[in-house]
């Protein structure tokens, strides 16, 4: 179950002339729902988990989850994109927090 | 809003254009490609065709932590070659390989002033992580070259698939594809083509299919499936090498890169009973220096014999450590951090596990592709090819593929000069790929029953990892198994006809598993000419377990013959420049 989207958050990018998340997907997999207007993956067994729905996504309303065959519940990676700068927070199952900022672009 | 499937061929929508270059997917060296033609000639127009978007398609999509082939101060080109023979198991293109090393360092060096972070050391170089690699912030390093790329004026068409070339004879003048989007039909005529497309996923079933959401759990970009192959064995392109498959040593369950920790941490591979599998099994093939191909098949040997599961030893590493660790894969593939957290896994204490990928025909790795001369032509004039698509060039990774890229947009240069003229387009042929093309949707509304595209995918990856030497085969081949995967191929070949698709999306894929097969069966004869095992994990005949350098130190080439379909496999000399034995470094 790759990327879930948080129906409260995603307004489907309404001032754009397509969602960020289906202009950017590697494998056309992001699309929105007709009746609610809010983004959804068509196949989440075709993700890559590359995540670029995720740091794309204006409203952080994307979130990477692992299939549960893989790894399990509740893990979380949440990134914060800055302009030449990426924030991310891990949280474990165990509840462990982490966080790392890194610079990913040259000013 | 994507545009609804056409009921009727007449509706399909046409759109046509005229180009100097068409690069045919943007990925790193269709890329590199694209700003090189730009920059040496900006009266040209140039056209990408990128079935994706330019800003993450391809491999980069999640980025990289590092550049595995850059030349430091104290090494040359013919050390890399020397390194990169005996890695390839003494097999690879030296002519080729010495044109990319010459452009390695101008690629990268320009990345990193077009906004790449490269890591330093205390002096101010580049933080080597390896004999060869060095260390990149790379999350972003897509999207700095995609901008690069429409600075430079540079025309990109996204979201539009590419089918077949546009073919003047045997000469390539264009391509043909449709829109994922507006479902409409492409006619892209070009004085010169690049083929930039990728190598192959999805040959093969991966270990991780059983769960219903972790399918593309695999090493390789899953939206690469080998079409810049499938198109070229079509038009009767010389293909090379794609016996030499890539499998590679991942983390288990989830595909996460292991070189990050062996190369960058010196965790060395154990196996269940502790013990260093390459120092103890394989010194006499150079150790944890092994060819990559050994690197890859240590760990399934050992659950062969009883002794895995095999880990990558992170035990000895320190809390800074760790989170250096962290921040690579954040860069390279940041889903793997979310898979330690999910597994609640601290790894000073438990140590990572590892296991071989399903296999992938990938030039940038191996050294499958087209036939190319120095210039990047292939043997269709007017076709020219680069990076993973590209055969005879293995382990030109990252770099390799954006030199390639350069040297492709010379070739295309210097043939547009030569040309006296454009060629002339084929309306019959036109007329005939259109059908091709939108023939699953066709079906879908007269028919409405069939095969989708899924469920063919699903049965090749099946055959092909049962009998043409699957990861869950470990790797293990003979003639019998792989003449059964023919027949089936060819059966399956047959049934692409009664594929349907009820969207664009499922048009895409349709055409996916088309090319998929074309990319399959050429592979499998490779596979069965190849009578000798030169790569074990890559190529285990289990018919022929030994290295037979009479009959094969050469290269196993093929070509289909266009009008009749047959593959016809016949080998090509090595030519030797750098001197040494081929197999040491």
């Amino acid at each position: 179950m790759p990327p879930k989207v948080n129906l409260q958050k995603c307004d489907g990018c309404r001032a754009e002339s397509e969602a960020l998340c289906v202009q950017i997907c590697p494998g056309d997999l992001m699309a929105l729902d007709e009746n609610n207007g809010k983004a959804y993956c068509r196949s989440a067994r075709d993700c890559w988990d590359c995540m670029s729905c995720v740091k794309a996504c204006p409203n952080g309303a994307i979130e990477t989850r692992l299939p549960y065959q893989l790894g399990y519940y509740p893990a979380k990676l949440i990134p914060l994109v800055g302009s030449n700068k990426i924030s991310w927070t891990v949280v474990d199952i165990h509840g462990k927090v982490e966080r790392f900022t890194f610079k990913n672009r040259n000013d | 809003m994507a545009a609804k499937l056409p009921a009727k061929l007449e509706e399909v929508g046409e759109v046509r254009l005229e180009t100097d270059i068409l690069i045919i997917g943007a990925g790193n060296a269709g890329c590199y490609a694209a700003i090189e033609a730009k920059r040496r000639r900006p009266d040209l127009r140039v056209t990408l065709m990128e079935k994706a978007h330019i800003d993450r398609s391809g491999c980069l999509a999640s980025g990289m932590d590092a550049i595995n082939t850059y030349i430091k101060k104290n090494e040359t080109v013919e050390n890399l070659v020397r390194w990169s023979r005996a890695q390839a198991g003494g097999l690879l293109r030296e002519d080729l390989t010495i044109t990319m090393a010459e452009l390695l360092n101008q690629a990268i060096e320009e990345w990193e002033e077009w906004g790449l972070p490269i890591k330093k050391d205390e002096n101010g170089e580049y933080l080597a992580r390896g004999r060869w690699d060095i260390a990149i912030q790379g999350s972003e390093m897509k999207v700095i070259l995609a901008e690069k790329v429409r600075e430079y004026g540079c025309e990109v068409l996204n979201r539009v698939v590419a089918t077949n070339y546009l073919l003047d004879g045997d000469r390539v003048i264009g391509a043909m594809g449709f829109g994922v989007r507006d479902g409409k039909f492409y006619i892209i005529k070009a004085g010169a083509t690049i083929v930039a497309t990728g190598g192959a996923a999805g040959l093969y079933k991966p270990y991780t299919n059983d769960g219903v959401d972790s399918h593309h759990q695999i090493w390789y970009c899953p939206f690469n499936v080998g079409t810049g192959y499938a198109m070229g064995i079509r038009a009767g392109a010389e293909m090379t090498t794609f016996e030499m498959r890539w499998c590679a040593v991942r983390t288990k369950d989830f595909n996460g890169p292991i070189d990050t920790i062996s190369v960058g941490y010196k965790a060395p591979m154990i196996n269940a009973k502790g013990e260093k599998i390459l120092a103890k099994r394989y010194a006499h093939m150079g150790g944890d220096a092994s060819p990559r191909f050994v690197r890859a098949n240590a760990p399934m040997e050992e659950w062969l014999a009883g002794r895995g599961p095999c880990y990558v030893d992170t035990r000895h590493m320190t809390p800074e450590q760790v989170k250096t660790l962290k921040i690579d894969y954040l860069n390279e593939r940041p889903s793997f951090v979310l898979f330690l957290a999910a597994r609640g896994q601290d790894i000073t204490r438990e140590p990572i596990e590892v296991y071989g990928s399903d296999p992938y025909i990938v030039g940038g790795h191996t050294a499958s592709g087209y036939w190319i001369d120095v210039k990047r032509a292939t043997t269709l004039p007017g076709l020219f090819a680069c990076g993973d698509v590209a055969g005879g060039v293995p382990n030109k990774f990252v770099g390799g593929c954006a030199a390639e890229g350069m040297l492709a947009a010379r070739g295309a240069i210097e043939y547009l000069g030569s040309l006296a003229d454009r060629g002339q387009v084929d309306e019959s042929l036109v007329a005939a790929e259109k059908a091709r093309v939108y023939a699953p949707a066709i079906r879908q509304v007269r028919e409405g029953d069939g095969v989708i595209p899924r469920e063919m995918e699903e049965r090749l990856q099946r055959l092909m990892d049962e009998y043409a030497g699957g990861v869950h085969q470990f790797y293990r081949m003979n003639r019998e198994r792989l003449e059964y995967a023919l027949k089936h191929l060819a059966i399956l070949k047959d049934q692409t006809r009664y594929l349907v698709a009820h969207d664009l999306h499922e048009l895409m894929e349709a055409h996916e598993i088309i090319d998929r097969l074309d990319v399959a069966e050429v592979l499998v004869h490779h596979l069965l000419f190849r009578e000798e095992t030169r790569w074990p994990g890559w190529q285990n005949r289990v018919d022929f377990p030994e290295r037979d350098d009479t009959r094969f130190d050469c290269f196993v080439n093929s070509r289909r013959n266009p009008q009749t379909g047959e593959i016809e496999v016949f080998t090509r000399p090595y030519e030797q420049i750098i001197p040494g034995d081929r197999y040491r470094p």
